[in-house]
């Protein structure tokens, strides 16, 4: 276990360091496996993305509509769910997709990268699967993490505009000023940061797992399940505890 | 101009520096001992043969001998330099100078056949796009697999995978190469091409190489020099050393069970356990 924090630790090292300092040593950056990993990370998450919080923004709204208009209060369904999506569930969901998509099919290449000797040809060759393998995914997913929770929560807004407008008989700027006036700019700033935080996480820990594969297609599928598990209890905490830094 | 003196004796050549130096290498894995006090050189131009049965610690030995694992007590000299001390930038600037066949062949699933032998080039090779692509042309032609650069490892046979792993090894021309069981889950046919390509390509560039494999008929067929990593009570030490010849003259039982591929001899081919079949009848 200490052993794995340990090995966890020098990865998010290594990673930092071929981010900010092998550039000043000669070493580029690998953009076309950058731009790769980024449309396989983000891009193809993105209609799961869609769906998961377009439903969230829908039932958000038609639970806060039913509850508040018995006590005549519906004009605050907007900023109901826009604070909603913005502090707490965009993020969180979008990480949740993020691990069940991405993740876990980092790990699962990176596993079977390893056990197929392909990592271990890469460093026969001297080329360091630091930068070949795990920096272009770990700049991938902190790129494509804030992206898919912005559009996240465009998407679950527009979800709360289908309830207020065909249901409340909401107008849409009534429903878009409203919802506004319920963000304030440390929300926006806190909602990124949660996002950027989510990314780190999941990918560190699923190039980790990934790459600490032992075995063979057993041991891959040990590995998936293991980083998916891992990646959403660090999410979770790393929620609650960003949260209490900044709302309690 | 000066008088040849007569009868006087010449002095041999001397010997090269060695390319690798083996001293005491130990590895135990908690109470086993895979590797037990190994100690060899292997020589400019050699083809170096490493083979053993299953589990004698040949492919462990190899591991050590390219860096990717680290023994219990002893030396390993790789171009003149020590592994076992090697920061992972010394390691890197090693490897450069050798190519590894890999068992499986090792090649990126992501890239095409034409990218995988490219890969060594794009990385350390600092040239023009159009030359790299002439290269990888060539060498995919040497090894017999002009046409096939856009497919991917999946669309290609395991012997064109071998092939396209030794054009991978050799791209760079590197010095020396290391070999994995090269030959292994090949048809005789297969396995006499690549042995064949393999010698007509390191000698081409003038390359070392070390094999490691349990395949006779390959062996004899490529090896300058051969050792022979014991099982059983000998478990991971030199059972024999020396030139095809001297191997199969050897009066050593274990060399000779292994060289006839039979069942009796000094090779334990099971664990000792209990004799379930006399427990049944007992019963």
């Amino acid at each position: 276990m200490t052993k794995g924090f340990g090995a966890y630790v020098l990865l998010c090292a290594g990673v930092l360091y071929w981010l900010f300092i092998a550039p000043f040593r000669g070493k580029t950056y690998r953009l076309s496996q950058i731009f790769s990993q980024m449309v396989r990370i983000g891009v193809h998450a993105v209609p799961m993305a869609a769906l998961t919080t377009l439903t969230i923004g829908l039932v958000l709204a038609m639970q806060s509509a039913a509850q508040l208009q018995s006590l005549g209060a519906s004009q605050y369904v907007p900023g109901l769910v826009a604070s909603s999506l913005v502090r707490e569930l965009a993020p969180l969901i979008v990480a949740i997709i993020v691990i069940g998509r991405s993740g876990s099919a980092v790990t699962a290449e990176l596993g079977t990268m390893k056990v197929s000797e392909e990592i271990d040809a890469l460093e026969v060759m001297a080329v360091p699967p630091m930068s070949y393998l795990i920096l272009p995914r770990f700049l991938a997913m902190i790129l494509m993490m804030p992206v898919l929770t912005v559009f996240g929560i465009y998407v679950g807004m527009f979800g709360g505009w289908l309830i207020t407008h065909f249901n409340l008989n909401m107008s849409t700027s009534y429903y878009i000023s409203h919802a506004l006036e319920y963000i304030k700019p440390r929300d926006i700033a806190v909602c990124l940061s949660k996002s950027l935080v989510f990314g780190f996480l999941i990918v560190t820990i699923s190039c980790h797992t990934g790459m600490n594969v032992r075995g063979g297609a057993e041991g891959v599928g040990l590995a998936t399940t293991r980083s998916v598990v891992l990646s959403l209890f660090a999410v979770f905490i790393a929620n609650a505890f960003v949260t209490a830094l900044f709302y309690f | 101009m000066p008088e040849a003196e007569p009868n006087k004796p010449t002095s041999p050549a001397p010997k090269p520096d060695p390319l690798i130096e083996v001293d005491s290498l130990v590895r135990k894995f908690g109470a086993q001992t895979v590797l037990n006090g190994i100690s060899f050189k292997v020589y400019p131009g050699d083809t170096f043969v490493i083979m053993g049965g299953s589990g004698c610690g040949k492919s462990t030995l190899l591991r050590h001998l390219i860096g990717a694992e680290t023994p219990t007590s002893g030396s390993i000299k790789v171009l003149g330099q020590e592994l076992t001390t090697a920061s992972p930038r010394q390691l890197e600037e090693i490897r450069r100078q050798f190519g590894m066949l890999f068992q499986s062949g090792a090649l990126l699933q992501s890239l095409t056949v034409a990218e995988n032998v490219a890969l060594p080039l794009v990385e350390h090779a600092q040239l023009d796009p159009g030359l790299i692509d002439l290269v990888v042309k060539m060498k995919l032609e040497q090894v017999g697999l002009t046409g096939h650069g856009d497919k991917k490892p999946s669309e290609i046979s395991g012997g064109m995978k071998k092939r396209v792993a030794l054009a991978r090894a050799l791209v760079l021309d590197p010095p020396l190469i290391f070999s994995d069981e090269p030959t292994a889950g090949l048809d005789p046919v297969m396995t006499a091409v690549i042995d064949d390509l393999t010698q007509k390509l390191t000698q081409k560039i003038g390359a070392t190489v070390v094999v490691v494999t349990h395949d006779m008929a390959s062996i004899f067929r490529i090896a300058s020099r051969i050792i022979m990593l014991g099982t059983g009570d000998r478990q991971g030490q030199i059972v024999i050393e020396g030139s095809p010849e001297e191997v199969k003259n050897s009066n050593d039982p274990m060399v000779q069970q292994f060289i006839k591929g039979t069942s009796d001899g000094p090779i334990p081919y099971r664990s000792e356990g209990d004799n379930y079949s006399d427990m049944l009848l007992a019963n």
